[in-house]
């Protein structure tokens, strides 16, 4: 007898948590405007991409045109596979010391996985992850980039190598 | 000539006149052949693309997805254009495969979803075949087709495709059972198999109303099991992808592939058009008792567009089903079927029985 209340029950029970399934989806059937597609070519000009996205490795520059990289290597040691180069130069200071800072900082984005090791080793946090997704170029030796801009020069605050 | 867009009946009847009149007898019936054959291949064909362009929109709201949306406006073209790539492939023929079972197994498997097809009232006058025996001959035809599916993994001499029809045998043949049964529940209530007899006794309210608690009980049984029989999800692993590839259609492309595909989306079709005649009323529109203004309201939309409208409500539900539950397992299947609906089945037809003995029904 109690296996037979049991085997009842479990009909009733069945039928109601098959009601709660299909209530979820129901749910996202009938509120159509809650759709995660994004049609890309159509929104290009209002698509934000989300925060955590790795689009490509930037150095950030600040209003006037500085950056934060002492050219310390850290991050072309850190790079699994090669696609960073530093090339330092030497300069003099005002008190006539002489001092390494970065020349150029070499991206090459078609050997680039966007690991993110580069932007965390970074000790004073120069790189990061930019939002650009949009890589696609006619030719491959365009997709070697220097990361710091042209004529910019090591924002005051950032500690020496 | 008179069209009646609310009965069928006098164009048809026109039609076979003029045949008569025209053609000597013999050729008179050949060519209503060829038309009622033509009509019902092209709707098939059209019916099919549209129900499979429905299905990917479908899944893709449910998913929260917008489904084919490139080829034409909404994607509405996409089905025509996957049909077009279809027809242009390559017939691959297995190693050692049964050449001859291997060719005729698609055949066989729409053959069975055409016969079944032909019963089916669409309208007053748009009915090919109104046997007295309509629901026995429907029931019986749809079951023809496990032997296309069964000799289609035969043939195919690959474990996955023999699996897979082993398994689809296994579940036609379970839950054959259960859609006769809730079938049989409703003759009993309806007092005959003919279709058009069946659509006339819900003039004045569909059995699913009239016949109250049995009627719910075969419906929901009816919608189970006929998911079952179409080998639709949750009850696909006769074709689980991720098990059997594609299970008995692994080896074959193209048209052949097509007919397989088409075959699953006209039984969709038929198993929804069933449960829309024999429990919603068919092409009847939604009555009640004595609600006369009502009656009449509802009156005025055409019979055809009521019954599209129930079948894809049915078809709705059943795709409903689809996209919200997971795959069953093979025992579970079968339990879900021997234990549960089966019983459950029996006991209800009594208590329809019971019900109409005593005329305790609406």
């Amino acid at each position: 007898m109690k296996s037979f209340i049991e085997y009842i029950v479990s009909i009733f029970k069945g039928l109601w948590t098959l009601l709660i399934g299909m209530k979820v989806t129901g749910k996202y059937f009938f509120t159509p405007w809650k759709n995660v597609t994004q049609q890309y070519p159509e929104n290009r000009e209002k698509l934000v991409m989300f925060e955590r996205f790795r689009g490509e490795v930037i150095m950030l520059h600040n209003e006037n045109n500085e950056h934060s990289c002492n050219g310390c290597g850290i991050c072309e040691i850190n790079c699994p596979n090669g696609s960073i180069e530093i090339i330092s130069k030497s300069i003099l200071t005002a008190d006539g010391k002489k001092k390494r800072i970065i020349d150029q900082h070499i991206y090459h984005l078609g050997m680039c996985t966007f690991c993110n090791l580069c932007v965390k080793a970074c000790p004073s946090g120069a790189l990061a992850m930019g939002q650009n997704f949009e890589h696609a170029v006619w030719d491959r030796s365009l997709l070697t980039k220097v990361l710091n801009q042209e004529g910019s020069t090591i924002a005051e605050n950032v500690k020496e190598e | 000539m008179g069209f009646n867009f609310y009965d069928f009946t006098a164009l048809t009847h026109n039609i076979h006149v003029g045949l008569v009149e025209g053609f000597s007898p013999f050729m008179a019936t050949t060519l209503e052949w060829v038309i009622v054959g033509t009509a019902y291949l092209l709707f098939v064909a059209l019916f099919g693309l549209l129900l499979v362009y429905a299905e990917r929109k479908v899944c893709a709201a449910f998913q929260q997805r917008l489904g084919p949306m490139r080829v034409g406006y909404w994607g509405l073209l996409q089905t025509i254009a996957d049909f077009i790539k279809l027809l242009m492939k390559e017939l691959i023929m297995p190693r050692k495969a049964d050449r001859f079972l291997y060719n005729l197994a698609p055949f066989i498997v729409i053959i069975a979803s055409f016969l079944a097809i032909a019963v089916i009232p669409f309208a007053p006058g748009l009915q090919s075949l109104d046997f007295d025996i309509g629901l026995f001959y429907l029931t019986s035809v749809s079951s023809v087709g496990v032997i296309g599916i069964l000799l289609a993994g035969w043939s195919s001499n690959n474990k996955y495709s023999l699996i897979g029809a082993m398994r689809s045998g296994a579940q036609i043949l379970s839950y054959e059972l259960s859609v006769s049964l809730s079938l049989l529940t409703m003759i009993i209530f309806a007092g005959s198999m003919q279709f058009s007899t069946i659509v006339e006794g819900q003039r004045d309210g569909w059995y699913l109303f009239t016949g109250h608690i049995p009627s719910l009980v075969a419906f929901i049984v009816f919608l189970i099991a006929g998911t079952a029989e179409t080998n639709r999800g949750p009850f696909d692993l006769a074709e689980a992808e991720s098990e059997l590839t594609a299970g008995f259609h692994t080896e074959y492309s193209g048209i052949k592939f097509a007919f397989f595909f088409l075959a699953e989306y006209i039984n969709l079709f038929i198993i929804s058009a069933v449960a829309a005649t024999v429990f919603l009323g068919g092409w009847m529109p939604l009555h009640f008792g004595h609600l006369e203004a009502f009656n009449h309201a509802m009156d005025v939309i055409p019979p055809l567009v009521w019954f599209f409208l129930k079948v894809f409500g049915v078809i709705f539900i059943i795709m409903w089903f689809k996209w919200t539950f997971p795959r069953l397992r093979v025992d579970q299947i079968l339990t879900l079927e021997w234990k549960y609906l089966l019983p459950i089945n029996l006991i209800n037809i009594l208590l329809m029985a019971l019900i109409v003995l005593t005329k305790f029904h609406f």
